[in-house]
């Protein structure tokens, strides 16, 4: 609680105090002025004027710790790390995430996710996702902080744009090597396993490979 | 004697397009700059032209200094205005409605006509003052426009058929009423000093030295009568820390029904009223158009020496003088504007009855005594 205080004689009179504010404001006001002149012209750089950052160019430093819009990390070979274990969508509190898990040719790996959709217009930021991943496969430190889009469709997320934060608007064209549901492609089955092992098959075990074939020939 | 019309006309259309108009528009500007380095920040610099041609690169060169200061925000402001749309709500009444920003512009810009913003010019034998109006009368006529502007912010608040509005005009008049009593009874001691009601005599008498090297100012002779007038022009002004009528965090005020550049008209008018009492300011306490020391003939110094000065020259120092003391009293009232908070109502008509009257009377039977003690056959 702010306790009142009864103004004293000095200050009833008002004109000392308020020249005491006129004086804290011109200072400042006059400091600021000469330093902003003299960056003009190249000088006392070192001195800062206003402790403004100018956003879009010089955004403000971001904690390490901050929660920004997410990404799913990727393997080597450019396929994501994620399992298809549900436990981020299991958690997610908002129910933004949604995953299709498919099997994955490595038989190492049980499954990887088909079609991975965050809808941001929900996401609530709480990082509980990225707490549960075991395979630190979803992550929140893209340092994109300006989501904003004209409709509630452009506020989803699929695994194009999780995968690729620089990739900040829905593409044109699938790029993604290996068989996922591409939203943008109205949910139509796109990539090859094929040609994510096409270079470096020792990977693969024979297994997997034979299991590949299998796969690649029911369609996918 | 027509030519001597064309340059009064000339030289009075110059003085409010070229200076009074121009000051009221930067306002816009200075009141972002000021109060961003007032509070260590940087303020608008967004809005800029530049020409997207090659050839065009030595324009852009020089519209850059411009574009970094962001004084094409004003602009961008106008335009805005006037491509809104001029909204008139369904039950107000139409024509007082448009009528009232017109009334509060008229009032604010033709006050300026009895201001003095120079002495005499002599162009080639011709003697031309530099007032719009040779008003003898010109300080009661400051102060008439001046009441009269109050029409504007009533008829604003009675004509929108607006609660907030009517609350906002009903807050201005009996703000402007309370404080105009205060703001014309602390003139009277100056008055009564110099003896005239002419602004442009008031700013002669000016003119002369107390103790052969003060300037006879009216802020030396009467100091107690000039803070007591800045505060009740600046609860002429509306602005805060007298904003009650505009109160724009709780009733937005007299003009919230109002849009378009009919809101940036009495936007202009704040700007324009806060111009017109800092020349109201510099008029009658800080000497006018007068510099220090210096006579039609020249500078003639009380330690001795002088410098004589061409009649021309003269005339122009006095405008200098005069336009560099408004600049002073708008970056002033700016200042006040961005440090003080805002009176609460009971607190304003506390100030405005209790404590400015009082002292504006006790400051004019104090003048009068001490004139009629000391000096009883005047100075």
């Amino acid at each position: 609680m702010i306790r009142k205080r009864e103004l004293t004689f000095w200050e009833n009179l008002y004109l000392p105090e308020i020249f005491r504010g006129v004086y804290i404001t011109s200072v400042h006001f006059f400091r600021n002025l000469g330093i902003h002149t003299a960056h003009r012209f190249g000088l006392m750089k070192d001195v800062q004027a206003g402790v403004t950052f100018q956003y879009p160019e010089n955004p403000r430093p971001l904690a390490p710790r901050f929660r920004s819009r997410h990404r799913l990390t990727v393997r080597e070979e450019g396929t994501p790390r994620c399992v298809g274990c549900m436990l981020c969508e299991t958690v997610c509190p908002a129910k933004c995430i949604t995953i299709v898990a498919g099997e994955h040719p490595d038989p190492n790996v049980e499954k990887y996710p088909v079609k991975f959709d965050i809808d941001l217009g929900v996401c609530v930021y709480c990082g509980y996702c990225v707490e549960v991943c075991p395979e630190d496969a979803i992550r929140m430190d893209t340092n994109i902080l300006d989501v904003a889009a004209y409709t509630r469709d452009e506020m989803k997320l699929d695994i194009h744009e999780l995968m690729d934060p620089k990739l900040r608007k829905a593409t044109k064209k699938c790029d993604l090597k290996f068989p996922h549901k591409c939203s943008f492609h109205k949910e139509e089955m796109t990539g090859d396993w094929k040609q994510v092992y096409n270079k470096d098959r020792k990977q693969i075990t024979e297994e997997g490979w034979k299991r590949l074939r299998e796969l690649t020939s029911k369609g996918h | 004697m027509i030519s001597v019309i064309a340059v009064k006309a000339g030289l009075a259309g110059a003085f409010i397009l070229g200076f009074v108009l121009q000051l009221g528009g930067l306002h816009a500007w200075v009141e972002r700059k000021q109060s961003a380095l007032m509070q260590d920040r940087i303020g608008a610099n967004r809005a800029y032209i530049r020409l997207p041609w090659k050839w065009a690169a030595p324009i852009n060169w020089l519209l850059r200094p411009l574009n970094v200061l962001g004084l094409f925000h004003p602009v961008a402001d106008a335009v805005k205005m006037f491509t809104k749309e001029d909204f008139i709500p369904a039950n107000a009444d139409r024509f007082l409605h448009t009528l009232a920003p017109f009334l509060s512009m008229f009032f604010a810009l033709v006050a300026f006509a009895g201001i003095p913003f120079g002495d005499r010019l002599v162009l080639s034998g011709q003697v031309i003052d530099l007032q719009i109006a040779k008003i003898d009368i010109a300080l009661l006529y400051v102060f008439a426009m001046m009441s009269l502007g109050v029409y504007g912010v009533i008829l604003a608040g009675f004509s929108s058929k607006n609660n907030y509005a009517i609350l906002g005009s009903l807050r201005a008049s009996a703000q402007m009423i309370s404080y105009e009593i205060a703001l014309g009874i602390s003139i009277i001691g100056l008055v009564m000093l110099y003896g005239t009601l002419d602004l442009q005599e008031m700013v002669r008498a000016q003119g002369r030295y107390l103790f052969g090297f003060l300037p006879m100012w009216g802020i030396f002779l009467q100091p107690v009568a000039f803070f007591v007038f800045m505060a009740a022009a600046l609860a002429e002004t509306k602005r805060i820390p007298f904003d009650l009528p505009e109160g724009e965090s709780e009733i937005v005020g007299y003009f919230v029904e109002y849009s378009g550049m009919k809101f940036g008209i009495f936007f202009m008018v704040d700007f324009l009223e806060t111009v017109l009492i800092s020349c109201l300011l510099t008029t009658l306490f800080l000497g006018g158009w007068q510099v220090p020391f210096l006579s039609p003939s020249g500078f003639y110094f009380p330690w001795g020496g002088s410098v004589p000065v061409n009649n021309l020259v003269y005339a122009l120092m006095g405008v200098g003088s005069f336009s560099l003391k408004v600049i002073f009293f708008c970056w002033l009232f700016m200042t006040i504007r961005w440090t003080l908070p805002r009176f609460r109502y009971d607190q304003l008509m506390k100030l405005g009855w209790k404590v400015l009257f009082p002292i504006a009377l006790a400051n004019v039977a104090v003048t009068a005594l001490v004139m009629a003690v000391f000096f009883p056959k005047g100075w």
